[in-house]
């Protein structure tokens, strides 16, 4: 017994270490799982305070930048208010018209980064203004990522800059579905992958949200093609998408809830279940 | 340790906590270099200061720092490891001396006191990248943003140490 207790009291720095690192790297194997509950989150009280009041100081140096953008979907808007008075009959749907199926909700960025693999955006929104998990988050160019975890009054976005982020995307000419991921080395060039390798894609196509998921509308802008080739089975495309975000200078974004998402889910859940 | 090291020591962790994620993390340099000046506060810890202590407080200051970034464990990790391993680079820096307290980090050779720097930045980093990518596919990724990042870390702590360091005297 004594034995045992000495080697306690020899050992106890490299206990204490041993202890303190098992709990770090549970954390951190924590987080590399699609958005559970996370222990350690910058949306809470203490971080998400000391980023407004960071943000509350820097956001004077964009304001030119962010103006400017705002007049330029002002114009847009406008543009396509005068389109709806002059077509007095809707035969069909614009894939930019989006029916009244999703619900929106603005927010600010109040930490952004984009320099490690996993990237993490804390809004300014949470709870209180009825954010939930999983909403899709833009900005007035392109997509920007999915709410990954809220607090009452803040919450974090998964960006679309981190390896666990796969979203579906088409190519907007020929209606190719795949996917969007981040291979971690330019922060304004996404990958898409698994396009089929009969697609026609060219330099400078289009490539926008696909309506698969029920966290983004269908045709949403993601970016253009950058330049392509056939992955090692020759099957699929590889495409290089320069994204029209900025992702690296967001302040303004827009929230997007489907509320019919649950309903979705929930059929689509009890189909699985029956077929199992 | 004296009173007034142990508020030295206070106001040093929440000074640099606050500095890093306030400013040091937006740096980006060149897309992805970032300075990790907080782990300052280990390297500056008074060498007679309790051991066991020490590894807590840098638990602590890693955590604080992954809370604000989001990023798991990985800062907590790699100080607590820093932390752990201390002695051992300090035996081999500065020679046996420093357990008899007669070395000062501040008044040390300038090369055993680099290599000090050096040793323990680097291992951070590399803790910390290597958890933070956890992935042997992006095994070059890691190299790199350990050594660019290491590089610019150590000049940052010793531009701070000269700085303070005249300040003092």
């Amino acid at each position: 017994m004594q034995q045992i207790i000495f080697f306690f009291i020899r050992n106890k720095n490299f206990l204490l270490f041993a202890v303190l690192f098992t709990i770090s790297v549970a954390l951190t194997v924590q987080t590399h799982n699609y958005h559970n509950d996370k222990f350690i989150s910058s949306a809470n009280f203490v971080t998400g305070g000391v980023y407004t009041f960071r943000n509350n100081i820097t956001d004077y140096f964009n304001l030119g930048k962010e103006n400017q953008q705002l007049l330029e979907e002002n114009l847009l808007l406008r543009k396509k208010l005068d389109q709806f008075k002059e077509a007095v009959v809707f035969e069909k749907l614009d894939s930019t018209f989006l029916p009244n199926k999703y619900k929106y909700f603005t927010a600010r960025v109040i930490n952004n980064n984009y320099s490690k693999t996993k990237n993490q955006l804390t809004l300014d929104k949470g709870e209180k203004d009825s954010i939930k998990i999983d909403l899709g988050v833009i900005s007035s160019k392109g997509i920007v990522g999915i709410v990954s975890d809220v607090s009452e009054n803040y919450s974090t976005v998964q960006s679309i800059l981190n390896t666990k982020s796969r979203i579906n995307a088409k190519h907007k000419n020929s209606g190719h579905f795949g996917s969007l991921k981040w291979d971690t080395k330019d922060p304004n060039v996404a990958q898409l992958v698994d396009i089929p390798r009969l697609a026609e894609l060219e330099k400078g196509d289009t490539i926008v949200t696909g309506g698969r998921s029920t966290i983004f509308p269908e045709g949403l802008l993601i970016g253009t093609v950058n330049d392509f080739h056939l992955d090692k089975d020759d099957n699929y495309y590889y495409v290089n998408v320069q994204l029209f975000n900025d992702m690296t200078a967001l302040e303004n974004v827009y929230l997007i809830e489907n509320k019919e998402a649950t309903e979705i889910l929930e059929l689509e859940k009890r189909v699985d279940d029956e077929e199992q | 340790m004296k009173n007034s090291d142990i508020i030295i020591n206070i106001v040093r962790f929440i000074v640099l906590v606050f500095l890093q994620v306030l400013m040091l993390n937006n740096i980006n340099l060149l897309g992805y270099i970032n300075p990790y000046l907080y782990i300052f506060f280990i390297l500056m810890y008074p060498l007679d200061g309790n051991k066991g202590l020490l590894i807590f407080l840098s638990f602590l200051l890693g955590l604080s720092i992954d809370i604000f970034e989001d990023s798991g464990g990985v800062h907590a990790a790699a100080c607590a490891f820093i932390a752990y391993i201390r002695p051992v680079v300090l035996k081999y820096s500065f020679g046996v001396s420093y357990e008899y307290n007669s070395v000062k980090i501040k008044k040390a050779d300038p090369m055993e006191r680099l290599t000090y720097i050096a040793s323990l930045v680097f291992m951070h980093h590399f803790v910390m990248f290597a958890l933070e990518i956890f992935s042997f596919k992006h095994i070059f990724l890691l190299l790199k943003s350990t050594l660019f990042s290491g590089v610019f870390t150590i000049i940052v702590i010793v531009c701070t140490m000269i700085l303070f360091n005249r300040k003092s005297t």
